[in-house]
């Protein structure tokens, strides 16, 4: 579960995740939770109008689940700060792979913090996401 | 965009982070993390506030009158801070949403980038400050699709 201050080194790795290939039905199931229902993420017709091959992929959805790999290791309670940046469009058949590591330790207050540099990368080896965390440690 | 949209705030509204929402999006990100789904306080996952878009209409939005060309606005950054974590089941939010800045860079390929950030305020029933969600839009001097 949630690790302490001291088993935390800057360079420890987040356990990296690799996610099955993206499908449409996981964007639909993602649109429906979020209630984001634009339709460049599920309806060819459309997104080709827009000048896409196909829809692509919600960058929120794989923000979240990137969100969701590091509070598994550190704590869902714990994160104080979760940002991403939105890189290049990922699209249907792609295979994901979330990754990150701890970038610095800290204390604030007297509380213990480790901030998080992350990273979505597609199969070509693109960045899709971008992503930082900031985690309350317990001590 | 200019900046003659910076401190525009949407009506404040109503949000209730819900036990059964909460288990719908940690399903729809992929989490198998039990704090999500256990019975007693479960913890809401770190994008979930994304969902407010169920409790907004028109006027709670900071961009209502303002006229957007979506085909040139993209979703540039998205970030959540949660002084004390993230709200769990059960708890009553109170949310304002409030244009805070605009910029302009120039493009890697020419053209000037307009960004624009705006910030949603979370409070709780006591008015304590639980969470803020900041998103950035970026608007291209040309349309984002085709290319």
């Amino acid at each position: 579960m949630a690790k302490t201050a001291q088993q935390l080194e800057v360079g420890t790795e987040v356990p990296t995740f690799v996610d099955d290939p993206l499908t449409l039905t996981e964007f639909v199931r993602y649109q429906g939770a979020s209630g984001d229902m634009n339709p460049i993420h599920h309806d060819t017709e459309f997104a080709q109008r827009s000048g896409y091959p196909t829809p692509f992929a919600v960058g929120m959805r794989q923000a979240g689940i990137l969100a969701n790999v590091v509070t598994a290791w550190l704590g869902a309670e714990n994160i104080r700060r979760f940002k991403v940046q939105f890189r290049e469009q990922a699209w249907p058949g792609d295979v994901l792979t979330y990754e990150g590591r701890v970038a610095n330790l800290r204390e604030e207050g007297g509380q213990p913090l480790a901030d998080l540099e992350l990273a979505v990368t597609r199969q070509t080896g693109g960045v899709h996401l971008l992503g930082w965390a900031t985690f309350a440690l317990p001590s | 965009m200019d900046d003659s949209i910076v401190g525009r705030t949407g009506k404040p509204f109503r949000m209730v982070v819900e036990e059964g929402k909460v288990h719908e999006f940690a399903r729809a990100t992929k989490s198998k993390d039990p704090a999500h789904y256990r019975e007693k306080d479960p913890v809401s996952p770190a994008t979930f506030l994304q969902a407010a878009a169920f409790w907004q209409n028109p006027d709670n939005s900071p961009w209502q009158g303002v006229s957007l060309n979506f085909e040139r606005i993209l979703h540039g950054e998205q970030e959540f801070v949660f002084p004390d974590g993230p709200p769990v089941a059960g708890t009553e939010l109170t949310a304002v949403a409030r244009i805070d800045k605009v910029y302009q860079k120039e493009g890697k390929r020419g053209g000037t980038m307009s960004f624009t950030e705006a910030v949603t305020e979370f409070r709780d029933k006591s008015g304590k400050l639980v969470a803020e969600s900041w998103g950035t839009s970026i608007e291209t001097s040309k349309p984002t699709g085709a290319g």
